[in-house]
């Protein structure tokens, strides 16, 4: 059906194309799950939909209290625009070196942006939005990076929606960032078959890659060690910047404009297709490459991006 | 064989190997490159092992960018010319162990 009552009703079942024109391997396949179509742009409108929704059922989040987050961009968009819609108000802190596409997409859905130093990060904006919850107890602060709704709207939406469409996977490849996907993902596809491998992606420490939030910047999401996170993954990597952003413009051979995590998810596929004999690995677009034009991450030169990508926060 | 591999330290570990980023080190797995590293820096012992002689749980290696996790930990195969890489493993926002 492609009629809805809400956009909020859009929100997953997004599309999972095969690519494996792109696999360096004849005997793999490989399979992508487009969450850019996602109405807000991301797949955080998974978890933003679920946390709100989650917390209109317990309570802890009653009609016209203010919202806070932090997130350097999607959450933010889709808690945004979920809040919008529902007459929320809605707060996000934000490091001051994101793109200004996300800046002003924040704006046009009425968020109230509080800018963060570009030089800690996403967990320095994690660390403004704790001190601004103990400021305000009466708002309602979602905290992506432990909110078990995260994990939970991709265990009861994104990996059934995958196993659905594609029963013979064998290989599960995803960026960590608050871990929400690859926990949530992965949980259900070893619990549907316990050969399914999960495998991890990551950039290196201090370098910041669109999408994905090294475990080694010094915070490791509650979402990923309440879950046992580590005992879930059968393999993780650390890909950088140069082959995150060459994958990102591979992908427009097979028309996909995506986000530089979908780039680095995509380096991490590679690796994995060389690795096995064969097999179907599935993985996760986080978003389209909207937000990230400004970058210039598709046609600039190749070298200037890759170093540009070390300062700026591309997510 | 013990090969020669180059072992990059955090910035946390540095002052225990004579202040170096980079350091080289022998061996043909993980244990034994790591064995290497404490007999020219015993200081990072407490930081590779924990008193049971296995990986420190608060530290995460890769090999290669691969995460020794995965790999057999301590028993990963290393080969020459191949890039250990230590980092603190910190969990709930402060830094752990």
């Amino acid at each position: 059906m492609a009629r809805f009552d809400s956009v909020l009703e859009t929100i997953g079942n997004t599309p999972l194309v095969d690519i494996s024109e792109l696999s360096p391997n004849p005997r793999v396949r490989v399979l992508i799950k487009l969450e850019g179509l996602n109405p807000a742009g991301s797949v955080k409108d998974r978890a933003a939909k679920a946390m709100i929704e989650d917390a209109e059922k317990d309570g802890s989040l009653a009609p016209g209290q203010r919202i806070l987050e932090s997130s350097s961009g999607n959450t933010a968009a889709g808690l945004a625009m979920i809040a919008r819609v529902k007459g929320y108000p809605f707060t996000t802190v934000v490091p001051e070196n994101v793109s200004i596409e996300r800046v002003k997409l924040l704006r046009a859905f009425g968020a109230e942006i509080v800018a963060s130093p570009a030089a800690e990060g996403s967990n320095g904006a994690m660390r403004r939005a704790q001190a601004l919850a103990a400021e305000h107890p009466d708002w309602w602060f979602s905290f992506q990076y432990g909110n078990p709704a995260n994990p939970k709207a991709h265990f009861e939406g994104t990996g059934p929606e995958i196993w659905r469409d594609c029963p013979e996977v064998t290989h599960f490849v995803a960026g960590l960032g608050t871990a929400g996907t690859i926990i949530g993902v992965g949980s259900f596809l070893k619990q549907c078959n316990p050969a399914v491998s999960i495998w991890a992606v990551q950039p290196p420490a201090g370098e910041t890659v669109e999408g994905l939030k090294s475990l080694d910047e010094g915070f490791i999401p509650p979402v990923f060690t309440d879950n046992d996170g580590y005992a879930l993954l059968d393999r993780s990597r650390v890909v950088g910047p140069r082959e995150s952003i060459e994958w990102a413009r591979r992908l427009a051979d097979v028309g996909i404009f995506a986000g530089i995590s979908t780039g680095a998810a995509m380096a991490g596929v590679a690796r994995c297709a060389s690795e096995i004999d064969e097999g179907t690995i599935v993985t996760v677009s986080p978003d389209g490459g909207w937000k990230y034009l400004s970058t210039d991450v598709w046609t600039g030169d190749l070298d200037e991006v890759v170093e540009r990508a070390k300062h700026e926060l591309y997510f | 064989m013990p090969v020669a591999v180059e072992v990059r330290l955090p910035n946390i570990l540095r002052p225990l190997a004579g202040g170096e980023p980079v350091v080289k080190a022998a061996g043909g797995t993980l244990r034994e490159v790591f064995d290497d590293l404490v007999r020219q820096y015993p200081g990072l012992q407490g930081s590779l092992f924990n008193t049971e002689g296995e990986m420190h749980r608060h530290l995460n290696v890769f090999l290669n960018d691969d995460d020794v996790r995965y790999l057999g930990r301590l028993e990963a195969k290393v080969g020459d010319g191949d890039t250990v890489t230590l980092m603190p493993a910190v969990a709930g926002g402060a830094v752990a162990g």
